[in-house]
């Protein structure tokens, strides 16, 4: 087994973590690249319920994977992992390893607000909090200690412009997020998440609650993003994933069943479940 | 037949409902019918800057503003004591007790809130009092300091609990969006959960306020009665309530010292009515705020 040392995680991936990816890579898993993220037999419980099953997956940097899989098959549990979120819920356990830049991230050596700079979340629903645009775009760069009014600025108006926001809010930035659109409101959680300037983006159904045209604007969006960060999409839409992602990893029932390139798990999945629910059998 | 019966029921019902709003327009009319005419002997400006309040003495005095002084001390007082007491309990509970010391504490704090008043009234006679006595060296120990720690402890259980509430109304995606920027627990509590939950907090106080201020026996107990304008925490005081309490009994009906006490409750029907109406806005416009729409 390969030990990671963990004397310096902030740091970029060491040159000898490449190795990492040559261990345990399930068949079809291949990223070709140095993962980003590696998950290596995840097992997960909440109580005594097992969600997860025995989960190895690995995520290609600046690229879109895309989990799809029925309700309940524990795709959002798994990408809740990587910036353990699952934490807050009492109860769990986890086994296994998560690496980030070949570092494992779930235990007590990885400080989790730190983890969490890194790798940003936008939720199912958007959440903006009950303050103004600007704070919320702020608010994690004033946690994170930025005091600076300028900069501040100058970050929030760089963050909304990636979020695609900035013409349609420059003028309000000091009203409340909550008159936003709904999917005003979820490209703002985008800028908010984007000012903290993380690698890794979690998208957990992020369009779940919009409109077609909303949704649409999202995607663009995160095709646009994929170049700078390393970008991991639940969706129960599988339209969306063929639309968005590089690659797409199917659960089932707490199993990762099938991961491949994207157009290869559409055409041609491998297993006869991926083929049944790609087809609309079932989900 | 069955219409019938319904439509009895219905009306029975009906009647239940707007009896208590024929009993709040009742007591409406007989406070300004009983206290307006105090102004007949009394110019409102006399009657409330008055620092007189001489009401059997020859001529008789009614200037209130040492009762309302009183009030007004006691009530800051208490507030002193109940809001961090009270905000401090309702963020402990929300934020570090575990589920099982919530379900104990909770229910605990809110039985805390329906001991009669009396019971505080006389621990404050009896410990309280004879506490501060030696602790500040005193003459007396039944004081305004006394009262308004003895009402902040009394409505503390009122303001932790609806403070509480309020934290828990606020929607868990707001916890978990600040996680996700790489906030901790200190700084999701500070900077997003008690601000989203500022107006429900200011209810809490402000319900807190008003139980204060209209609490009766405990500050007739312990506050010391005098109806001078404080000068400190340690003078002995006679608050609005108080002095209505102690009054009445010896007040001739339709005489001007009745009236007067009539006006006094008028004006403390008033205040406790606008804190009330205050406190009903604000947490409306609140779960607005959040979207809980109610």
């Amino acid at each position: 087994m390969l030990s990671v040392t963990l004397e310096n995680p902030a740091a970029g991936a060491p040159s000898g973590a490449v190795i990492l990816n040559a261990g345990g890579t399930a068949e079809g898993d291949a990223v070709g690249v140095e993962p980003k993220i590696s998950a290596r037999g995840v097992n997960f419980y909440y109580g005594s319920k097992r969600a997860l099953r025995d989960i190895s997956l690995d995520f290609a940097p600046r690229m879109v994977t895309a989990i799809i899989g029925p309700s309940g098959c524990g795709k959002s549990t798994f990408i809740r992992l990587i910036n353990r979120m699952n934490e807050l819920v009492p109860g769990t356990r986890l086994e296994g390893e998560i690496l980030l830049d070949g570092l494992d991230i779930t235990g007590p050596a990885c400080d989790a607000a730190e983890l969490r700079k890194r790798v940003g979340m936008v939720f199912q629903k958007p959440n903006p909090f009950p303050k103004t645009i600007f704070e919320n775009v702020a608010y994690g760069l004033e946690v994170g200690g930025l005091r600076d009014r300028l900069a501040l600025e100058e970050r929030v108006e760089l963050s909304l412009r990636k979020a695609a926001l900035w013409d349609e809010v420059k003028d309000r930035l000091r009203e409340s997020a909550l008159g936003l659109s709904g999917g005003q409101q979820q490209r703002l959680c985008i800028a908010r998440c984007l000012a903290v300037e993380p690698e890794v983006i979690l998208f957990d159904e992020p369009c779940a609650s919009l409109d077609p045209i909303s949704t649409a604007k999202i995607e663009e969006l995160i095709l646009e993003l994929k170049r700078q960060y390393t970008i991991a999409i639940v969706t129960h839409n599988m339209q969306q994933a063929a639309r968005v992602s590089d690659r797409t990893a199917f659960f089932l029932m707490g199993e990762l069943i099938e991961v491949g390139p994207t157009g290869r798990i559409f055409k041609a999945p491998r297993d006869k479940r991926t083929e049944d629910y790609i087809t609309g059998r079932f989900g | 037949m069955n219409t019938t019966k319904e439509k009895l029921i219905k009306l029975l019902f009906t009647a239940a409902a707007f009896s208590s709003l024929a009993l709040l327009a009742g007591i409406i009319i007989v406070l300004f019918r009983e206290a307006l005419p105090v102004f007949n002997f009394v110019s409102p400006l006399a009657f409330l800057g008055g620092e007189s309040w001489y009401p059997t003495a020859e001529p008789p005095e009614f200037g209130v503003y040492p009762l309302i002084m009183a009030s007004a001390w006691v009530t800051a007082i208490a507030l002193a004591i109940c809001v961090p007491l009270g905000v401090g309990s309702a963020l402990y509970l929300h934020e570090l007790a575990g589920e099982r010391q919530r379900a104990v504490l909770k229910p605990v704090i809110e039985v805390l809130a329906s001991v009669p008043s009396i019971i505080y009234g006389f621990f404050g006679m009896t410990v309280m009092a004879p506490l501060m006595q030696e602790a500040f060296d005193l003459p007396i120990g039944l004081c305004a300091l006394t009262a308004g720690v003895i009402l902040g402890v009394m409505a503390t259980p009122t303001v932790a609990s609806i403070a509480e509430d309020a934290l828990g109304y606020v929607p868990r995606s707001f916890r978990e969006a600040s996680f996700a920027l790489g906030a901790n627990r200190w700084e999701t509590l500070v900077k997003v959960i008690v601000p989203a939950a500022g107006s429900g907090i200011s209810t809490a106080v402000i319900l807190g306020m008003s139980r204060a201020i209209g609490e009766t026996m405990t500050v007739l107990m312990v506050a010391g009665g005098a109806a001078v304008v404080p000068s400190s925490v340690f003078d002995p005081v006679r608050p609005m309530t108080a002095a209505i309490a102690a009054e009445m009994g010896e007040a001739p009906v339709g005489g001007e010292h009745y009236h007067a006490l009539f006006a006094i409750a008028l004006a403390l029907f008033l205040v406790t009515f606008v804190f009330n109406i205050a406190a009903e806005f604000i947490s409306r416009r609140y779960r607005l705020k959040l979207g809980l729409a109610r």
